[in-house]
């Protein structure tokens, strides 16, 4: 999002809750806040967190999220391994990230604060479920001793809440069982939360409405849960202070909330709309892409096809099935469902169908952690085929931007007609921040022409520009033909064996996807336009904390300059020479480095990597001590 | 409409590559001729075919083909029918292909139920990577993969599917093509997935693999020919059949005590039945015909109807208004 800094001399940098006198509350605005709501598994805090986020954008605040959970869908209760957390950063200014430490950490158990506590700064508020940290849940999280009562926290400020005995109290006469109160312990923190930071709750009563119409019990338990939390902060002595965090000044328009996942999926629906042929997904479930096939099953009437497949496999080879048959045809998966549609994929590429690829990358290698972001299918969306089969990858920079990034990738299978490989991952997927949400009748062009003619109809003739086979359907008289993997003629599409012709369609293929660089705007490089001492070059989900880490060295006078791509292939044509106007270039990436591997290979650069392989986005922090070490070096 | 069409506009300009004496000749004869009885347009008949001696079946038939990958026809099927339910759409497929790295497509598109008819070939070898065994060779095999014999106990085509719950199963042989014509229209008029096993002879790896039931001098004494409604007799002179001996079936010599009231009568319909004669194997007859058949809702007209619903209920779909959804907010 671009938007100027907000007048800065208005906020106060403080986000300190100790020191307000008793009687009238005071509130003290701040400039951004980050918390972090964090719990076992089923307490809800990814709810939560997300109520969090909704009612903050809609108090005009700029946001970013991470949501960082378990693989484990109910872990061992009260243990390290079920503790699931959701970070927003909320801001009156533009923000790029979610933020590299919390300065609330919201601990629903001894087991959520223990797992979260390392990246709590010292003085930072610690809100904590007191009636959890039993005997049993300090066992369980591996405390010998209570850390609430041991003086182990002196350095921050700890609120002591009785979550459970308050929430069980308000709810004594809803009529609903013990264990159904418990649940609605995340609606008294959030109404808690809510108060803190002036939040209006009245978003979450609607949200709650919608989900709960059907339990009006329930519906009203969690909202007298949530009122109960927001009127305890109102009236504690506890809490002395409420924060108010001013709208961000923010680009005119009609905003909404939406994570990677749910872009994704509009994006592509977007795109058949505008294709005006129907969309069609081939999927298999599988973390963290799920959400793409769950929104797309909802979207019928567009009309939207959501085949659940009975492997990966099937979900790309029925995807070519429907792009044979002239549909806008998809699948998505994660790393292990790639390399399973890696043969198919082949095929797609030979016999030049346009079906899109979305990997949502999770850290690998093997099952890995499923639920956690990395970038380190790069090199396979790249080369993970057998033979020459090269395919256009394009990569989303953040939640939002997997809208234009799914729409760009149908504009190219379509146009050029081939395979797309969409890149997101996990943190993406997952993650929400406002998205000034586009005039569909202004998007790029998406023209889809299906031959008819027989008149010099042949199946691999192409497009003089574009190098494009034409897209024959079945149902056409006249031009029955036969596709297949084998090798076939030029033109003819007649199986060949001849050597001379094999290089000829394998040169021809390569081109074909090498001359997409034609329509890739002009590099923007943010920084040092004309070049400067160092460059960050990135892609993907890192495009926040580069961003945000080049401005903060920028703004103490250091040339430092971000260039972030969205085509990984073919690479921007004017990229070599960007990245040669700068005395050191930088890859950082959530891998070992493979676009380091490929920028050294493509244009003999001797750039440097700045690698993370940690299941996390790089912090701000990590990324300027290692911009400021390789300045010195 | 144009003239009708016949026999040779089903034959594509490519020249048919399999071993001179394949019994694929006469399965892809056979299925260009009764082709134009078929009435429908050859440009929505589409052959979609996997990895292996069979699945070049689509480059010899002049209609919409594609020969995909191994294993994977089905899945690239049921993605066009779903999307473009008014194609006929075919597969071919062989026993390695189908049944050993398709194992998975196959039985769920069977249980699917997509409108697809499936023609699996199955000759008992791996022809194309040049004779290993397959899925559907003996116990004992002796072939290139397994010198000492094969220790891997087969799959049976027929039980197979229908343990996956095709709605209609069949089994017919390439040499018999009376037969072999009248499965495929069966199959053809089954408005869901229709699965045929064609037994077709491989005459380099595995010739001779099917000559009881395809010799004709001997072929009457095992051929079991399945016909709905009518009792299961056999024998070139027409006088054994199949009796139930509790919950056994029995092969019984007709007369001497034994008449035709004695003798099972077949029912399409009947799972339990199918399965029975679907597990004969030598000293029982070789059933070939229909085992089974039960229409069921398809796959691909369940989801349409969905999709239809769906906009008679809300409409057609608005890409603007859709995005318009959700957790929105304007600053002004």
């Amino acid at each position: 999002m671009a938007l100027p800094p907000e007048a800065a001399g208005q906020a106060a940098e403080s986000h300190g809750l100790a020191g307000g006198g008793a009687g009238h509350k005071r509130r003290e605005k701040v400039d951004h806040v980050v918390i972090r709501f964090a719990g076992d598994s089923g307490d809800g805090m990814q709810l939560a967190g997300m109520q969090f986020t909704t009612e903050s954008a809609l108090a005009g605040n700029d946001i970013a999220t991470l949501p960082d959970f378990p693989a484990e869908i109910r872990a061992p209760a009260g243990t390290l391994a079920g503790v699931s957390g959701f970070q927003v950063n909320f801001s009156s200014s533009e923000i790029f990230t979610a933020g590299d430490e919390p300065d609330v950490l919201v601990a629903m158990n001894p087991a959520a604060l223990k797992a979260n506590l390392d990246d709590v700064p010292p003085n930072g508020v610690i809100i904590a479920d007191v009636a959890a940290f039993s005997d049993s849940n300090l066992k369980r999280a591996g405390f010998t001793s209570n850390p609430l009562t041991d003086h182990s926290l002196d350095k921050y400020q700890v609120f002591q809440v009785d979550v459970t005995k308050m929430t069980t109290l308000a709810l004594r006469d809803s009529g609903l069982n013990n264990r159904a109160v418990m649940r609605c312990r995340n609606l008294f923190v959030l109404g808690l939360v809510s108060w803190l930071y002036q939040r209006p709750i009245e978003s979450t009563e609607n949200w709650l409405a919608g989900r709960f119409r059907k339990l009006p019990d329930v519906l009203a338990a969690n909202v007298k849960a949530l009122k109960a939390g927001y009127n305890y902060g109102e009236t504690t002595e506890a809490f002395a202070s409420s924060y108010i965090v001013d709208p961000a000044r923010i680009a005119k328009g009609f905003y909404r909330n939406i994570t990677g996942n749910s872009a994704t999926a509009l994006g592509f629906v977007v795109a058949a709309c505008r294709a005006k042929r129907p969309l069609f997904l081939g999927s298999y479930p599988i973390t963290p892409a799920s959400d793409v096939l769950h929104d797309l099953a909802g979207f019928k009437n567009f009309p939207v096809y959501t085949f659940q497949a009975e492997d990966e496999i099937a979900g790309v080879a029925s995807a070519i099935g429907a792009a044979f048959g002239g549909a806008i045809a998809i699948t998505t998966t994660s790393g292990p469902g790639m390399n399973l549609k890696a043969e198919a994929v082949g095929l797609a590429v030979k016999t030049e169908l346009p079906i899109v690829i979305t990997d949502i990358q999770r850290a690998g290698p093997s099952t890995g952690m499923p639920t956690k972001p990395e970038q380190a299918d790069l090199l396979m969306a790249m080369y993970g085929r057998h033979g020459e089969s090269p395919i256009p990858i394009i990569a989303a920079a953040t939640p939002a931007d997997c809208f234009d990034c799914a729409y760009e990738a149908v504009r190219i299978a379509t146009k050029y007609m081939t395979p797309v490989i969409l890149l997101t991952d996990g943190q993406l997927a997952n993650g929400a921040e406002p998205w000034l949400v586009p005039d569909v009748d202004k998007l790029p062009e998406i023209k889809v022409e299906f031959r008819t003619d027989p008149d010099g109809y042949m199946p691999y003739i192409r497009d003089p520009e574009t190098m494009a086979r034409p897209w024959a359907v079945p149902g056409t008289p006249g031009l029955e033909h036969r596709l297949g993997g084998l090798s076939t003629e030029d033109q003819t599409g007649n199986i060949s064996y001849s050597p001379a012709n094999n290089e000829l369609m394998v040169r021809q293929r390569a081109r074909k996807i090498a001359g997409i660089a034609r329509e890739i705007a002009p590099i923007e490089i943010f920084g040092d336009a004309k070049g400067g001492d160092l460059v960050v070059l990135g892609w993907g989900s890192t495009f926040g904390p580069i961003r945000e880490a080049v401005k903060q060295l920028r703004t103490k006078g250091k040339s430092v300059s971000h260039i972030h791509l969205r085509y990984l292939n073919p690479l921007p044509g004017d990229l070599a020479d960007k990245l040669r106007s700068f005395r050191k270039v930088m890859v950082a990436e959530m891998n070992m480095g493979q676009l380091l591997k490929m920028v050294r290979a493509d244009y003999l650069i001797d750039a440097i990597g700045c690698n993370k392989i940690q299941g996390r986005p790089f912090k701000v922090s990590e990324l300027t001590n290692r911009i400021l070490r390789a300045l010195e070096g | 409409m144009a003239t009708a069409l016949t026999r040779k506009d089903f034959i594509s300009d490519q020249e048919v590559r399999w071993c001179p004496g394949c019994g694929d000749y006469a399965i892809l004869a056979q299925v260009q001729k009764i082709m134009p009885e078929l009435g429908v347009p050859r440009e929505n008949t589409v052959f979609i075919s996997g990895i292996g001696c069979s699945s070049r079946f689509p480059y010899y038939m002049n209609t919409y083909g594609f020969h995909t990958i191994h294993g994977r026809a089905p899945a690239v099927a049921t993605g066009l029918k779903v999307t473009r339910p008014e194609l006929d759409v075919w597969v071919v497929t062989g026993d390695g292909d189908g049944l050993s790295i398709g194992g998975n497509h196959l039985i769920h598109v069977l249980r699917r139920n997509v409108d697809l008819k499936i023609l699996l070939f199955n000759n008992r070898i791996y022809g194309l990577t040049k004779g290993q065994y397959s899925p559907t060779s003996e116990v004992g095999k002796v072939t290139k993969s397994t010198p000492a014999g094969s220790v891997d106990f087969p799959f049976n085509p027929i039980t197979v599917a229908l343990g996956a719950h095709a709605a209609f199963v069949a089994r017919t042989i390439d040499v018999e093509q009376k037969h072999l014509g009248e499965m495929l229209k069966r199959s053809h008029a089954n408005r869901g997935a229709s699965f045929v096993e064609i037994l077709q002879n491989c005459n380099i790896f595995n010739d001779d693999a099917f000559k009881e039931v395809s010799e004709k001098t001997i072929k009457a004494d095992h051929q079991l020919v399945l016909e709905h409604g009518k009792p299961l007799i056999f024998g070139r002179n027409r006088d054994r059949g199949i009796r139930m001996n509790g919950m056994r079936p029995e092969v019984v010599q007709l007369g001497n005590g034994v008449s035709e009231s004695d003798i099972v009568v077949h029912d399409e319909t009947n799972l339990s039945l199918a399965f029975m004669l679907g597990n004969f194997e030598a000293p029982m007859p070789t059933p070939i015909g229909v085992f089974y058949c039960a229409p069921r809702p398809t796959y691909d007209a369940a989801m349409n109807k969905q999709l239809e619903d769906a906009k008679a209920k809300m409409g057609a779909g608005d890409p603007q208004k859709l995005l318009h959804q959700g957790d929105t907010w304007t600053v002004n």
